[in-house]
This record gives structure tokens, sequence and C-alpha cells, in this order.
């Protein structure tokens, strides 16, 4: 397991899961959860200065960047060009080119635009940057992002928020099946038994924010995270028993008195 | 007394009355923006933060400042 990293852009990381970093209570409570979780990829947006009240905390003075890889996204982008601008002032703060794409269609349920994600992806890729695409879990669509230059699929477990967990295991193995890209789970997982879920269907990580933040104890769900992703992990890796739908006693039978 | 010439430019989306001629750098010094830390855009592009000096702020202009901020 020592040399069973993530592996995104050329980059390797320890940890499986990546984490986001809105919807905490406070900065120091989303660190704490960050620490506890593991994580190395923090999800951060793109927003406004506060130019009217300076004294509120920014979040490079709780996590740093230079110790914890700041994954740009567009959250809250409806277009092509809304995303493409977001991501290129993302990387104008710091010369970030590892980035997560999210072009949304839909304000209620918050799926992905996948006419709009597929071209940004495209663009972006031309403009030498690294995109994790958020995709709906659809086989096809993931195809034609790994075709145009994805970096990583990252495919919705359930909407943005809903905590309902994997909603099409099968859709999930079989983008599995046909790339060799990272595949990670984003957004929909509930509880900790949904990230270890995706890590035994074959995934290489999962992304989790809300799931973690709204938790009634947000640093236990970290650390329940943690453990998931790690206990997934070496579960597909050790592969599974075949299932049999009769019983098949575990004493021998010889012997018996 | 030379009267100093304001101009109206619009920052983050809000209306502000500024002297004429200013620098970029300026302006950006006088509401304590650590450069670092933000990209800046004016007028929709974006601009280069060792430019800063050259660029003189125009009527009408608008500037958009942006930061990490957390998110999913």
């Amino acid at each position: 397991m020592k040399n069973d990293k993530l592996v995104v852009a050329k980059k390797k990381f320890n940890s499986r899961l990546i984490v986001g970093t809105g919807k905490y209570r406070s900065m120091s409570e989303c660190a704490k959860a960050i620490k506890l979780s593991g994580a190395e990829i923090v999800t951060v947006a793109v927003r406004r200065v506060n130019i009217s009240d300076k004294k509120k905390p920014l979040l490079m003075d709780y996590i740093n960047p230079k110790k914890i890889t700041y994954l740009p996204n567009t959250a809250g982008c409806f277009t092509s060009k809304d995303a493409l601008r977001t991501l290129r002032l993302a990387r104008d703060i710091g010369g970030w080119k590892l980035v997560k794409l999210e072009v949304l269609g839909d304000k209620k349920n918050l799926f992905p635009d996948m006419i709009e994600t597929l071209k940004s992806t495209e663009v972006l890729t031309k403009e030498g940057f690294k995109v994790m695409v958020y995709c709906n879990d659809d086989p096809l669509m993931a195809k034609r992002l790994e075709n145009v230059g994805a970096c990583a699929i990252m495919p919705l477990a359930a909407p943005i928020g809903s905590g309902l967990g994997i909603q099409n295991t099968t859709n999930i193995k079989i983008i599995r099946s046909q790339t060799k890209l990272p595949l990670i789970i984003d957004a929909g997982l509930g509880q900790a038994s949904d990230a270890a879920i995706a890590m035994e269907l074959g995934c290489d990580g999962v992304l989790a924010n809300t799931a973690i933040a709204k938790a009634k104890k947000p640093f236990e769900m970290a650390l329940a995270f943690k453990n998931a992703v790690v206990a997934g992990r070496q579960s597909f890796l050790a592969g599974r028993m075949d299932k049999s739908i009769y019983g098949n006693a575990s004493s021998p039978k010889k012997g018996i008195i | 007394m030379k009267k100093i010439k304001k101009i109206k430019i619009k920052v983050n989306g809000k209306f502000s009355l500024i002297n004429d001629n200013l620098s970029l750098s300026i302006f950006l010094k006088q509401l304590k923006i650590p450069l670092k830390k933000v990209a800046i855009e004016l007028n929709h592009e974006i601009i280069d933060k060792n430019k800063l000096k050259k660029i003189k702020l125009k009527k009408d202009d608008k500037i958009e400042i942006v930061h990490f901020i957390g998110g999913g």
C-alpha cells in the first residue's frame, strides 16, 4: 500500500481523498477537518475580494498552498465562458494549472452541462491546463472528455450536496473498465461507507465536501472518510470473493461428531 | 490650488470615485490588496501583476479583484 499512490497529471499523492473547503462554520474548522481527513488536495473557489471588510480571514492564511495542493474549481459557473474566465484568473493568482472544471446546466439539480463542459475541457487543455472534469456518470461523455484531453474523470455519485451516495454503480463500473485515467467520484456522497463503495468499484479517489462539512460532527466524519477511502482501496486491491446464491460452510465437514 | 479631477470606476461591482490619472498599482495599494494572493482583471482582461504601475485608470474602467475562498 505504501507505493499505492494517486497519480494525477504526473503528480503523486499519498491520499486518495480530495476534500472541498466550502460550507464549514469557520476557517479554523475547515482547516482542522482537512488535517484530520489526510487530504493533500483541496478544492477552492474563485470569488471577489471583499474590499469593504479587509479583516475577513483569508483561506490562504489557514491552509498553506505550499503544503496542500489547491485545486481551483469553477463551481457556480453555468457557461463555458464563465468557467474559462474563472480558471484563467485562478491560474494568475499563483500559477495553478491543475484545475477542476465544473459547468453546471441546471440550478435545481446542479447537473453538469456536458456540452459546455466538453467544449471548455478542449479549450483549457489547449491552453496548457491539466483539467479534472466533473461530469455525469455517462460512459460515452466520459470517453469524449478523455479524447479531448481531460486529465481526470470525475463523475457524480448523485446531485452535488445531496448526500444520496452512488446512484448508478453499473455506469461507474463501465467508466472504470474503459479508462486508465484517474477516476474520481465527485459530488453526492453522504457518509463514509459511500466513499468505501466508490473505492471498491475501482475508482482512484473520491471528493467530498458537504458530507464532511455538514456532518453532525465534521471532525469525526473527516476521519471516517479517511479510513473509508483506505479500507475501500485495500478491499479493491485484495479482490473480493466470488458470490454464490447458496450457503457454503466455513467449518470443515470432516471430523464432525 | 488646482482641483484634482475625479473619475468614476467600478471595482468588484461597486462604484468608486478616484483621482484621475491614478495608476492601478497605487489604487491597489490604497485598498491594501495582497497582490500575491489575488488576480486582477481590468475591463475583462487579466492584468500581468508586474505591469500594474504602467496602467493608468480611466473613466468607467471595470476592475475585478479575485482570490480563493472555501468551495466544493
